[in-house]
């Protein structure tokens, strides 16, 4: 007995030492992975490398890296958030998911100074994902868009003038009669949802309206815009034009095909850029705008990126606030950009000579266009609700049917919303 | 299991010996009560008790008591019944060809004289593969873009995609299951063929019967035991397969089963009360199939294990 209590105070003391460790608090930052450094890449590289540099004499910024896929960082953010794990102070996260977390005040709202100093720095598209109820509740790090890569041989083999915008029928038709073929995102996960709500937008709708009403949020899925995006992909999944993967593709098995001989046409995000810069196709390498969903209506180009949120239950929320300063600040933003393509969400960032060095001019000025003209996923506490009871009609894409999937979709999404089915 | 039905010794030969021997045996056992008691009765209780709910864990202060009402939206709704659909499928199928495969194995491991060591290990190393692992491998293999299932397989298309339609992608789930899990299937029934006598088989071969006649008449009629607990186990674990699936398709076309539904509602909708009402039906669906596989082959328990 005598020995047990004595080791229990042994372990006691050693643990009070532990708490009073002489140097400054140490805030942990939850990042989504980056992409791989280059061979040799000196020092610490992408979100990683910003901690190193935000790291001071008053606290240290360590990262803490979340799994690849955005609907499993959710989770894990969302579960520890719940319980109100004080080990998180900052986190980054994918611009759908602000609201949910926003609405669960799980997401400390940025100071007054900080979101006036912020608001007009910001690119609008960026800014507003990281808005919920007026207020700023997390710093947009980075902003990603999506641009419609093609090659430029076989643009000119196919007769199509890119410098005009294109429409989805004629990029389909185009890489069909070459025996080429259109990338796009269509495994049952968030990415099918960019590319079904891009095509949506596009033709002036939404999956849905009114989002602050929750579960009451009006759906739109089933109107006119819906059948038009349910056309375009009913077009692609049935013609030649799509990948043999249609209903598994990602960002990432779409890459290989738009470099291969037979070549392409592919809709993806900003990093594509650095996949083919100094390779085989770089110079057959051309973009455009987000192609359109009906002709003569502007299309709507996804958004996506990466803000900043401090969570309500950590240590040091105000050293915390203090951090996420540093970290979305603008030579960091340029700094990140370089280094991942991932751009910045600040709209001088863009200026940057050593930015307009790594990337053309007109990719850049694009990629700044579409961010702020894009068409972004309703912002909805019930997102993922949203999402799931839209891939469980929608997916697989040869399935999908422009006279009932939309209004079958449409009646399912308010069923999941009122909690009256299984998801 | 009951003292009751192996016949109760008389009253009277209860010792003061036998007795403190009793007290002995549930002091010692007492600890390991409370540790099962903490980690299964409790979180069994507590999900009972929150099936009952309107709960999620993004809005706790919306929590309202529903009654029996998740129960009567999941068993109304037409998901859970083609999940259940799925995975009674995925049970039997696998079950049956690991069944029939894992018995030549067994029976190779049993009768085989040179290198039996290596023969037995090389039997059972795909069980010592981790399951995500293992359906990783299966993944690739199947896949489009840097699998070689389409290339060896020379009736199959190159362009063709497994994961594309339900049917195929059901097939590249069950081939990983079946993979992974044939040599436990093996190794239990091998258990049971070490159990059979061989002056019995010696005697019917004595008698003039022929191989099939030796395997049917004399070697399944006395490991029935054993084959009754290999296909339990593995019909309980089957009805619960989730990692293949998680990896493979994630649920896409039509390949869900009832853990990986169970999974999304309480962990991506973070839907505590209808995942709970899940959880619930699925323990009872597993206590009805472990009821009616004892039923059917109707062996006792205790006498399989050897107990008296």
């Amino acid at each position: 007995m005598i020995a047990l209590s004595a080791a229990a105070l042994a372990s006691l003391s050693l643990l009070a030492a532990c708490g009073d460790d002489s140097g400054p608090p140490e805030l942990v930052w939850y990042i989504n992975p980056d992409p791989n450094p280059p061979d040799g890449f000196p020092g610490a590289f992408g979100q990683a490398g910003i901690a190193e540099r935000c790291s001071n004499d008053r606290y240290t910024v360590r990262t803490e890296l979340l799994p690849q896929s955005a609907t499993e960082q959710r989770i894990q953010l969302l579960r520890r958030l719940v319980a109100e794990d004080s080990s998180i102070s900052l986190m980054s996260l994918d611009p759908v998911f602000i609201a949910e977390f926003a609405a669960a005040d799980l997401l400390e709202p940025l100071p007054e100074d900080l979101a006036s100093e912020l608001s007009p720095a910001t690119l609008q598209g960026a800014l507003a994902g990281a808005t919920w109820e007026d207020r700023l509740v997390a710093a947009p790090l980075w902003a990603n868009t999506q641009v419609l890569w093609y090659r430029k041989s076989l643009a000119q083999r196919a007769g199509l003038d890119m410098t005009q915008p294109v429409t989805w029928d004629q990029i389909i038709e185009a890489a069909a009669a070459n025996g080429a073929t259109v990338g796009v995102q269509a495994n049952k996960y968030e990415g099918y949802v960019v590319w079904i709500n891009a095509l949506i937008e596009g033709a002036g709708g939404s999956i849905v309206t009114d989002t602050e009403a929750g579960p009451d949020a009006s759906v739109d899925i089933g109107a006119q815009a819906g059948t038009e995006a349910a056309q375009v992909i009913r077009k692609l999944a049935s013609s030649s034009a799509a990948q043999p993967d249609l209903s598994v593709s990602n960002e990432g098995t779409v890459l290989g095909p738009l470099a291969s001989d037979a070549g392409g046409f592919m809709v993806n995000w900003t990093f594509a850029y650095n996949n083919y810069a100094g390779g085989p196709v770089q110079d057959d390498l051309g973009w455009a705008r987000y192609p359109r969903t009906v002709a003569g209506e502007q299309s709507a180009p996804p958004i996506g990126g990466i803000n900043v949120g401090v969570s309500p239950y950590g240590e040091h929320t105000d050293l915390a606030l203090d951090a996420v300063r540093c970290i979305t600040s603008l030579e960091n933003q340029v700094t990140y950009a370089i280094e991942t393509a991932n751009m910045p969400a600040r709209q001088a960032a863009y200026d940057d000579a050593e930015l307009r060095e790594q990337f053309p001019a007109d990719l850049l000025d694009l990629w700044q266009e579409s961010i702020d003209t894009a068409g972004p996923r309703p912002p909805s506490p019930y997102w993922s609700t949203i999402v799931n009871a839209t891939l469980s009609r929608w997916h697989p894409a040869n399935e999908v049917d422009p006279t009932s999937t939309p209004a079958d979709s449409a009646s399912f999404i308010e069923d999941a919303l009122k909690g009256r089915v299984l998801l | 299991m009951s003292t009751e039905t192996a016949g109760a010794p008389p009253r009277a030969r209860v010792t003061d010996r036998s007795r403190s021997e009793e007290r002995l045996a549930w002091r010692l056992v007492a600890p390991a009560v409370v540790v099962m008691l903490a980690v299964t009765a409790y979180p069994i209780l507590r999900a009972l008790y929150l099936s009952l709910f309107q709960y999620r864990a993004t809005a706790p202060d919306d929590r309202e008591f529903l009654g029996i009402d998740n129960y009567v939206t999941v068993l109304t709704d037409p998901l859970w019944w083609r999940d259940v659909w799925n995975t009674v499928l995925i049970m039997v199928v696998t079950v049956g060809v690991e069944l029939v495969i894992g018995f030549a194995f067994a029976y190779v491991m049993w009768k085989i004289i040179f290198a039996r060591g290596l023969i037995r290990t090389s039997i059972l190393i795909p069980y010592g593969i981790i399951t995500v692992v293992s359906a990783f491998a299966w993944q690739f293999a199947f896949s489009l873009n840097n699998g070689f299932v389409n290339g060896w397989l020379p009736f199959m298309d190159s362009d063709f995609n497994w994961f594309g339609q339900h049917w195929s992608a059901m097939t590249a789930i069950m081939v990983s299951e079946i993979w992974k899990t044939t040599p436990f299937m093996a190794l239990l029934l091998l258990a049971g063929l070490s159990q059979v006598s061989g002056d019995m088989v010696e005697a019917a071969q004595v008698d003039g019967a022929s191989w099939w006649q030796r395997l049917y008449k004399v070697i399944l009629p006395n490991m029935r035991a054993a084959i009754m607990v290999a296909v339990l186990f593995r019909a309980l674990d089957a009805f619960r397969i989730f990692d293949n699936i998680y990896v493979m398709t994630r649920g896409a076309q039509n390949t869900e089963s009832v853990s990986f539904l169970t999974y999304r509602q309480v962990i991506e909708q973070f839907e505590l009360g209808l995942g709970s009402a899940l959880s619930v039906l699925l323990f009872l669906s597993v206590l009805l199939i472990a009821f009616v596989l004892v039923k059917l082959f109707r062996v006792d328990l205790a006498a399989a294990r050897r107990e008296s």
